[in-house]
């Protein structure tokens, strides 16, 4: 079991760290596009133009747009743990004198050795709804927090196996992914509305100039051109949150039953998972704290979405999380073969 | 053509063995990091028992025997002066025996309610649970460690730099049959009433 599951580990890791490089390359990519391709319409529309008049020649936009989306993945890998933190009001737990916080803190440690990671940072999200999540960049810089809920909820062993479940996330490096894309969608959403006002004044001014340059009939490739161009860039424009959303589901779903096997490998307990699961099933209500930026990063959908119910083409497109009844089967599974293989009883 | 594919086969297995002989080394490491960690877990848990046992001395004065077991045990288990993977055997009996007279314990204190509702009894509780669980998470993570490091020096290939690396089976730690077997003992009958 342990060769098996090591040797997923080194390539989930290897894989997680490609990713996160490939959506880093993607997402500047996406920007230079944005930019230069405004700088190309805007060269194209100009180009006829009287001497007199302005000659867009250097490419501005795209430098600029380019400019920023490094900065702001260099932003975003800097200080996205500390965002997605902030944005659910977690707060740190540092001198626990609370017992069930001293608990918390236990299960931790224990958690960590059994993993051979350093003991993440600890923090607790004050909602009544059980839920739990892991962000950070590497497991030195790691940071896990579970609701007031959680801890209301479940046992020591069911908090250890959901604990287990996020330092999953931790060693296979899941949060680098998953963390930078959070504040990547985040980074997009906040510039694609700044930006919509820039866009609408730019399509002015592209249309008509476009309609200017059929008008005068002289080069008669241009026209077509630059009128497929334009209507591809403002698709880009207006699909771009859309996109992001749809690859921050996308990318989460999956690593959710690696990180179930890995709590299972550290705990040794797969029951205690799927009683927890079952649990947090039970408690319907959505986790209110948790907003839809950092849902891909929570043991269960923190939003109450019906699709995590199912399965299918549909689902599969846009739930963050895999259905829950398949998860606790594939749990009982391994508890029931792991006290085969013990001589126990099937209780 | 000739020399170039030898050359070619060449780097490859020297790229190879490289690759080989590193793992090793990498596994070699990580096994003495987890039995490491065993230590550090197993000395918190000797600072841990004082303390416990002076908790619960004067609430138990009537289960004497099973509090100086769990002392004895304890001396016993610091006394043991082996360190390193070539001690397992020496430290792995001492510490399974204190693992069990701790267990007789806490089943002892089970069995008391009025004892478990001190609030510092409960505490305790959690911090003896906590250190134990921590001491048998860290010899679950130094025996998979371990595991991996011997598949990985008696495989063909990689066995053929073994003896490069100095690798070394590493023991496991193994639970012993007699503590893993001895049921805590409790007598009903000095049960007070609740």
């Amino acid at each position: 079991m342990s060769d098996d599951t090591s040797l997923n580990l080194f390539q989930q890791q290897e894989a997680n760290r490609r990713r996160t490089v490939l959506l880093v390359i993607g997402f500047v990519a996406f920007f230079a596009w944005l930019g230069f391709g405004g700088d190309y319409i805007y060269y194209l529309s100009t180009r006829d133009a009287p001497s007199t008049a302005y000659h867009h020649v250097f490419p501005w936009f795209g430098i600029a747009l380019t400019v920023i989306a490094l900065l702001t993945a260099w932003y975003a890998y800097a200080t996205g743990p500390e965002k997605v933190l902030w944005s659910t009001g977690a707060r740190a737990v540092v001198d626990p004198t609370d017992p069930q916080e001293k608990q918390l803190v236990n299960v931790v440690e224990e958690m960590a050795i059994a993993a051979g990671v350093p003991r993440p940072r600890i923090w607790i999200v004050d909602d009544p709804d059980p839920n739990a999540f892991a962000t950070g960049t590497d497991p030195l810089h790691a940071h896990i927090a579970v609701t007031r809920g959680l801890l209301d909820l479940c046992n020591r062993d069911e908090l250890q196996a959901v604990v287990g479940h996020e330092l999953g996330h931790v060693k296979n490096l899941d949060v680098r992914l998953m963390t930078m894309l959070a504040a990547l969608v985040g980074a997009v959403a906040l510039m694609h509305d700044g930006a919509t006002r820039v866009l609408r004044g730019g399509t002015n001014l592209g249309g008509g100039s476009g309609g200017g340059s059929r008008g005068g009939g002289k080069k008669g490739g241009a026209g077509p051109l630059l009128a497929i161009l334009l209507v591809v860039w403002i698709l880009s424009w207006i699909l771009a949150p859309i996109i992001t959303q749809i690859l921050a589901l996308a990318v989460s779903r999956k690593r959710e039953y690696l990180a179930d096997a890995m709590s299972a490998q550290f705990t040794r307990n797969p029951l205690a998972l799927a009683g927890a699961l079952q649990k947090i099933e039970g408690a319907v209500a959505p986790t209110t704290a948790i907003k839809r930026g950092a849902a891909h990063l929570c043991i269960t959908d923190p939003l109450g979405r019906r699709l995590t119910a199912r399965e299918g083409l549909f689902a599969d497109a846009l739930a963050t999380h895999p259905p829950m009844a398949k998860r606790i089967a594939i749990l009982r599974g391994m508890g029931y073969a792991q006290l085969k293989k013990e001589g126990g009883s099937v209780a | 053509m000739g020399p170039i594919i030898f050359l070619v086969v060449l780097v490859a297995v020297l790229a190879w063995l490289i690759g080989a002989y590193n793992g090793l080394i990498s596994l070699k490491n990580q096994t003495l990091n987890a039995f490491k960690q065993i230590d550090v877990q197993l000395k918190r848990r000797h600072d841990l028992i004082p303390n416990l046992v002076n908790a619960v001395k004067g609430a138990m004065e009537f289960e004497r025997s099973t509090l100086e077991a769990v002392i004895q045990a304890r001396n016993q288990a610091v006394k043991v002066n082996a360190t390193g993977p070539e001690g397992i055997k020496q430290i792995s009996q001492a510490e399974n025996a204190l693992s069990s007279a701790l267990q007789r314990l806490m089943v002892v204190v089970e069995q008391y309610p009025q004892l478990k509702a001190t609030g510092n009894i409960g505490q305790l509780q959690e911090e003896l649970t906590s250190t134990e669980n921590k001491v048998a998470f860290a010899r679950q993570l130094y025996n998979d460690t371990a595991t991996q490091y011997n598949t990985g020096q008696q495989q063909f290939p990689t066995n053929l730099v073994a003896g490069l690396a100095k690798a070394q089976r590493a023991d496991l730690w193994e639970l012993e049959d007699q503590a893993d077997k001895a049921v805590p003992q409790v007598d009903l009958s000095m049960k007070p009433k609740a």
